[in-house]
């Protein structure tokens, strides 16, 4: 019978609990001394928990998340007269809405935006220290910041829906509420206001790095998993040194595609590819409204979106006859 | 090996109960999709047979009396009080009115509308409604043809045999719940059943139906030229939109052209019908309905005291168009024009001696 061997499946390494590195001036002590062994999360990754550093970065990004989620969620209970049922019964319609478009840029009283705009500051201060946080970790680790920067491409997305282009646009109203299906209709909403976001070439990029990133990722999770029998999972040793893991799945690819990436340079496709989404997805919303109104008109004058054939008979506008009620 | 199939199993059966969760608020299929359209762009309606065929028994028009002579003494000769309908003959006004009976109240009989020992009486405010909404049915006939076309509406198109038509809307209360400190829902973000369920602005009717607010919020050019709409606005549009699809059981490339929905060049020329459709519903509620708020009993009236009011869902009851387009009007021309004004047909004396004439029990 056909066996599945591979090391990271069957063996689950306990060795000497690590603490890592000595850290410098200025670093708070690691939260959890004596780090525990869970078997069951060693089945989806590490054994090992802990320990966590925290550090003041972290504390304050917690508080002022925690802040922006109690706001939000205060406000979503309230909205169901603060009965616990009807809050979970509707919670993914419930939200928090930004100010009416009326109120422009100032700030709003506290039930009419007021308290979105408060939530949104401090859920924006939560995410830029958890950013510096990531940053931070990955310095004192001697890490590149690989992580920190990938993070704040999908911060970008996540400041010009909520802040750089409700300000160019001169309303608050402009930004996306918090709520779950209310963000969703919203963004339906946005599209057909702008006349269209599929014909936004930068939405276009954005879902095409979207869709190479699940890709890449399916291909390379795929490939290692593919030669883990020959130790394809020591990926950096790979690098290094290539083995017949390495060289197998490189045949495979050539194989079957004529060309494959390197054990390195698929991490760079990888990593550029999920960059890239929120990325160009932040310049398209962030040109809408503010460069370009109308998307589908924008293709029409730049021969993008093609004519096609008369199916129907001509259709006018009645709003452009005169005597039509 | 027998713990771990055991495991199996278990999973199995848990993903399988997930699943069923997860699937519960799903349309059983089958879908059919039917082209609208030039092909690959997306102009598709989609139906259910099994959905399909519920609507249409639903849809069904009523049985037709058989015509009535015009010949002999109109009514508004013979009887009192006639106002609207005084220029059929005694026959036809006869015919309608057990026509009436049949679409509107089947079950309270003439007594819903009349006093029975007086039917020239005017003391039932169902009367005084019935006759304002005769005069409603034959304005539309005549005068919204660019929405109704020939096919025409009857009293029946909306009541279906109920004295208040299954789909009206009152004007939404103001939020009862929360304070003003927290927890506004700026009229949306409650799973109504108005919006298919959505998150969307839950009134589209009081700003487009009753006010005229601007239900266009796409800009005329490719670089932005003074369009001030927001997306905010994009979302109460959103809800009528959603509201006129479920109440046509229509997807919205019924009307619009898929690739952009304020194109009307090369877009399907039901978006036409429909424009008129919106007006029309805003002109009925304001003309006929609200002027009628003073004659409704309080239980008829909204929380806020206003009057029973329509909108797409009242006439379309799911069918893109009302009883799946079957024209009842033709059966009933005296529907399908103003009632010229019995008063200037007869003088006052005229009246009085038809009245003389009268029996008893006519009057």
């Amino acid at each position: 019978m056909a066996q599945y061997e591979n090391l990271f499946t069957v063996v689950q390494a306990t060795g000497p609990l690590h603490h890592g590195v000595p850290l410098g001036q200025g670093n708070s002590p690691r939260t959890g001394e004596k780090p525990g062994l869970s078997y069951l999360l060693g089945k989806l990754g590490n054994a090992q928990i802990g320990p966590i550093y925290l550090g003041g970065l972290g504390l304050a990004s917690l508080i002022f998340g925690t802040l922006a989620f109690n706001i939000i969620g205060m406000n979503m209970l309230a909205s169901v007269n603060y009965d616990p049922i009807q809050f979970i019964r509707q919670l993914f319609w419930l939200a928090l809405e930004p100010p009416a478009p009326s109120n422009g840029l100032a700030l709003s009283p506290l039930n009419q935006g007021g308290w979105w705009q408060i939530a949104g500051l401090f859920l924006t201060i939560s995410v830029l220290l958890w950013w510096a946080r990531t940053y931070r970790r990955a310095r004192e680790l001697g890490l590149g910041t690989h992580v920190a920067w990938a993070f704040a491409a999908a911060i970008w997305l996540f400041l010009v829906l909520g802040l750089f282009r409700p300000v160019l646009m001169g309303s608050w109203g402009e930004a996306v509420p918090f709520g779950i299906f209310p963000h969703l209709d919203w963004t339906a909403a946005f599209s057909l206001r702008y006349g269209n976001l599929f014909y936004n070439p930068f939405h276009a990029l954005s879902i095409a790095f979207l869709y190479g990133a699940t890709l890449l990722f399916a291909m390379h999770g795929a490939t290692i998993l593919a030669v883990s029998q020959y130790g394809g999972e020591r990926e950096i040793e790979q690098i290094v040194d290539r083995g017949t893991a390495s060289e197998r799945a490189a045949l495979f690819w050539r194989w079957t595609m004529g060309f494959n990436a390197t054990m390195e340079s698929i991490h760079r496709w990888a990593w550029w590819f999920a960059v890239l989404c929120p990325l160009t997805g932040g310049i398209g919303i962030l040109l809408t409204g503010t460069v370009v109104d109308n998307w589908f008109l924008w293709a029409v004058k730049h021969g993008v979106a093609p004519a096609y054939p008369d199916v129907f008979p001509a259709v006018i506008d009645p709003a452009l006859s005169l005597g039509v009620k | 090996m027998n713990q771990l199939s055991n495991w199996i199993a278990r999973g199995l059966k848990l993903t399988g109960l997930a699943g069923l969760v997860l699937l519960a608020a799903c349309e059983r299929p089958p879908i059919d999709s039917v082209q609208h359209g030039f092909r690959g762009t997306g102009m598709a309606q989609v139906y259910n047979p099994r959905l399909l065929a519920e609507k249409t028994a639903l849809n069904q028009p009523p049985a037709v009396q058989p015509a009535a002579s015009s010949e002999g003494p109109k009514a508004g000769q013979v009887y009192q009080n006639v106002k609207v309908l005084g220029d059929l003959s005694v026959g036809e006004f006869n015919r309608l009115m057990v026509a009436m009976t049949n679409w509107i109240a089947p079950e309270q009989g003439c007594a819903y509308c009349h006093n029975a020992a007086n039917f020239a009486d005017d003391s039932k405010y169902t009367k005084v409604v019935a006759r304002r909404m005769t005069e409603m049915t034959q304005h539309i006939n005549s005068d919204w043809k660019s929405h109704v076309a020939d096919t025409g509406v009857t009293c029946y198109t909306c009541h279906r045999g109920q004295p208040v038509p299954q789909a009206v809307w009152f004007k939404s209360a103001e939020q009862p719940y929360g304070s003003n400190f927290m927890g506004d829902k700026a009229g949306q973000n409650d799973p109504s059943p108005v919006v298919n369920l959505s998150s969307l602005p839950n009134d589209p009717f009081t700003p487009f139906l009753l006010e005229a607010k601007n239900i266009r919020v796409n800009g005329p050019t490719a670089l932005p030229s003074g369009n001030r709409q927001s997306t905010k606005q994009a979302e109460w549009t959103y809800g009528l939109m959603t509201h006129m699809s479920q109440s046509l059981g229509v997807s919205c490339t019924y009307c619009h052209n898929s690739r952009s929905f304020a194109t009307w060049e090369g877009g399907p020329p039901q978006r036409v019908t429909a424009w008129h459709g919106i007006r029309m519903a805003r002109e009925l509620n304001l003309e006929y309905l609200e002027p009628l708020t003073p004659v409704f009993p309080a239980q008829r009236k909204g929380e806020l005291g206003d009057v029973a009011k329509l909108n797409c869902a009242t006439c379309h009851q799911g069918a893109y168009k009302p009883l799946n387009g079957a024209a009842m009007l033709k059966d009933h021309p005296e529907l399908g024009r103003k009632s010229a004004d019995p008063k200037a047909a007869l003088t006052d004396t005229d009246v009085a001696k038809v009245a003389a004439a009268l029996p008893a029990v006519v009057k």
